[in-house]
């Protein structure tokens, strides 16, 4: 492959102008349509821990079931290592989602209550025959068990026996048993108190530099996505409003919601961010069955113009660094220059 | 046993005293000892913040408070003093009369905690009809006077709307207007703003925030969130396993923590550390309220716990101006 020497490899993961909508009931008759996801590139890398925020409606857990392949996108395209997967059917398919798993929220809703630790963790094994020989999977299991900080003695136990921490290690055994590339974690510790959430995030970070997996990373909690991602898409009904490195993100956002996300969140205890200046934005975030024209933020937005309703704004970067781009007419100023870093971040 | 109470500078006259509030619920596998001897103090334009995590007694303790307990629990000793009264000496109804207009609570999930049949309006109107014992008309004009001050858009044409016709953040409004109608001078928050998006979180802190100011309210503010303590309490008190282990002005808790809890937690933050790095953490996970550990209810999780620690309970004890802590070694938690 002489190829890698002079470009960088492609991203593990690459989709492109992904827009997924849903059939909705109008609220006199008839049915609209709820354009959950409008237009979303995306890349990740190989070993990356890519941080997906916005609030309720932005379309991160849609965005979440495309990846997964459990929604098809509308139009888009997708890339996974070489592959197509929306060209998949059948087998093919099947062997596919082995790839990309899912670590849930709610660690109380989503392990079956009738299954004991041992048979959760073997469970995908079941649809994936081939994966693990039936003779090694108990020495499997205890491998899962241990990777993930559990006792051998757990495996016969039931998840009501389990705490809140000790189910969502069970549920990243779960995740892992397929040996994915890719998991998806969606708010995984956002159920979690905090003392046991660091167990959790360490846990994640211990795999990723022993197993090289990517993460998806959804989270409402922004101080956990400062910690965990090395990149940021911040998400606004439907659409990437920002993204970029992560330390790029949170010193100079540049489009107007990121700023205003970052401030509303209440201050890290400890941090620096004592002096900063509260946006506070009017509203609620807009219904996706009717979003305003042109930017979609236009409506809560302090620097908005005349342009903002009439265009739409494309995603382009504004300051030094290629790989941070927003989606905005009148993006901000960088509040803390950073020095741009050349080349891929990560190999 | 106040917790606040010498606190440097006190802004306002004590609206209500905590002493030593202890509540037991019953389940088939035992008692469970969910507040013990929980005291403190808050004073009229403060807030005070209950801080900790799932099942630490900080909502139980609200619930006692505002006299809203299950069935299968029980204060078993202590007083609520508002405004001078002990609410627990006083009958039902004559506690109804003192805390109905005095003290109030903002539940967390707003849905729940209004009545899906009824028009807000009827809802709102619902104090001044039974407190002020005021008309129809003139209990609506109230309500919608109301929902105006809290912010909710074209409040004469929505006063008859109902309340799943309203966004998560508006609803949590119509609480907060229901809460406030007839100026209480304690008002409890219980996790208001948990279940919002944080840039409406922002705003419904926003509006509590000038409330308090408006109407001089004391303020209790029920959060498993430091952050949010942090930015918006005046005080904390720290609880875990159903008794306060930390007390004192938010600043200086959280910038010298004297209880080894106190100091896991902030330590867990994530931010606290660089990326990259592992977090803190506080090994094991809280107690069993049924089987609370002997002595210290933490020492099990705690890095400087000694013998005497399974056989002595700490009590909440003063380690400095306005502030206490329930360790015996807190010199040494505050160093380590």
């Amino acid at each position: 492959m002489p190829d890698t020497v002079t470009r960088p490899p492609a991203p593990l993961v690459e989709a492109a102008g992904l827009t997924k909508s849903f059939k909705v009931p109008r609220s006199s008759a008839g049915t609209t349509r709820l354009r959950a996801l409008d237009g979303v590139d995306l890349t990740l890398e190989r070993g990356e821990t890519l941080g997906l925020v916005g609030e309720s409606g932005c379309g991160k857990s849609t965005l979440a079931r495309v990846l997964l392949m459990l929604d098809r996108p509308d139009q888009g395209t997708l890339r996974f290592d070489g592959t197509d997967p929306l060209s998949l059917r059948g087998k093919e398919l099947l062997a596919w989602r082995r790839r990309v798993q899912m670590v849930f929220q709610d660690p109380f809703a989503s392990l079956n209550p009738r299954l004991n630790v041992a048979e959760l963790i073997g469970e995908p094994w079941r649809t994936h025959r081939d994966l693990v020989p039936r003779g090694g999977r108990d020495r499997r299991v205890r491998k899962l068990l241990e990777m993930v900080g559990l006792r051998e003695g757990d495996a016969r136990r039931y998840p009501q026996e389990l705490s809140g921490g000790q189910r969502q290690r069970i549920g990243i055994a779960r995740a892992l048993a397929l040996k994915p590339d890719v998991i998806v974690c969606d708010e995984p510790v956002s159920a979690l108190d905090l003392s046991v959430q660091a167990q959790v995030l360490n846990l994640l970070a211990e795999l990723q530099a022993e197993l090289d997996v990517s993460y998806v990373f959804i989270s409402h909690d922004l101080s956990v996505v400062r910690h965990v991602a090395d990149r940021v898409a911040v998400m606004y009904l439907g659409k990437v409003a920002e993204t970029g490195r992560t330390e790029e993100i949170f010193a100079n956002p540049r489009h107007p919601y990121t700023a205003a996300l970052l401030s509303s969140a209440p201050a890290p205890v400890g941090s620096e961010g004592t002096s900063r200046q509260r946006i506070l934005l009017r509203g609620e975030v807009p219904s996706p069955i009717d979003p305003p024209s042109g930017c979609r933020f236009r409506t809560r937005c302090w620097r908005a113009e005349d342009v903002c309703a009439e265009e739409v704004p494309p995603a382009e970067a504004h300051g030094g660094d290629p790989t941070h781009t927003a989606a905005c007419h009148f993006p901000l100023e960088p509040a803390h220059p950073v020095p741009p870093v050349s080349g891929p971040q990560r190999g | 046993m106040s917790t606040t109470r010498e606190a440097a500078p006190p802004s306002g006259a004590a609206a209500m005293e905590v002493d030593r509030l202890s509540v037991d619920v019953r389940t088939p596998e035992g008692t469970a000892h969910v507040v013990r001897d929980v005291s403190f103090t808050v004073r009229s334009g403060e807030t005070l913040a209950l801080l900790g995590e799932s099942g630490c007694g900080k909502s139980m303790t609200a619930q006692a408070v505002a006299g809203f307990l299950e069935p299968v629990a029980d204060v078993v000793g202590g007083e609520i003093r508002l405004n001078g009264s002990d609410l627990l000496a006083l009958s039902a109804a004559a506690r109804r009369r003192l805390a109905g207009p005095g003290l109030a609570i903002v539940f967390q999930d707003a849905l729940t905690a209004l009545n899906p049949v009824f028009t807000v309006g009827t809802q709102l109107a619902e104090p001044f009809r039974i407190h002020e014992r005021l008309s129809r008309k003139a209990a609506k004009a109230k309500a919608v006077e109301l929902m105006e001050r809290v912010g909710i858009p074209e409040p004469r044409s929505r006063v008859d709307a109902y309340p799943h016709q309203f966004s998560g953040g508006m609803r949590q409004r119509l609480l907060i207007a229901m809460a406030v109608a007839l100026r209480p001078s304690v008002l409890i928050a219980d996790e208001p703003t948990t279940a919002l998006d944080v840039t409406v979180q922002a705003q419904i802190m926003e509006l509590l925030h000038d409330l308090r100011a408006e109407q001089d309210t004391a303020l209790v503010l029920i959060t498993h969130d430091l952050a949010v303590a942090a930015e918006h309490a005046d005080h904390v008190a720290v609880m875990y396993a159903g008794s306060v282990v930390e007390a004192g002005p938010v600043g200086d808790v959280f910038a010298d923590p004297r209880h080894p809890y106190t100091r896991g937690l902030l330590d867990s933050v994530p931010g606290s550390r660089n990326r990259g790095e592992p977090l803190r953490f506080i090994p094991g996970n809280p107690p069993d309220l049924r089987a609370v550990p002997t002595g210290c209810a933490f020492r099990t999780r705690c890095p400087i716990a000694r013998e005497d620690c399974a056989t002595h309970r700490p009590e909440l004890s003063e380690t400095g101006l306005g502030r206490a802590a329930a360790c015996h070694y807190w010199k040494e938690a505050a160093h380590a």
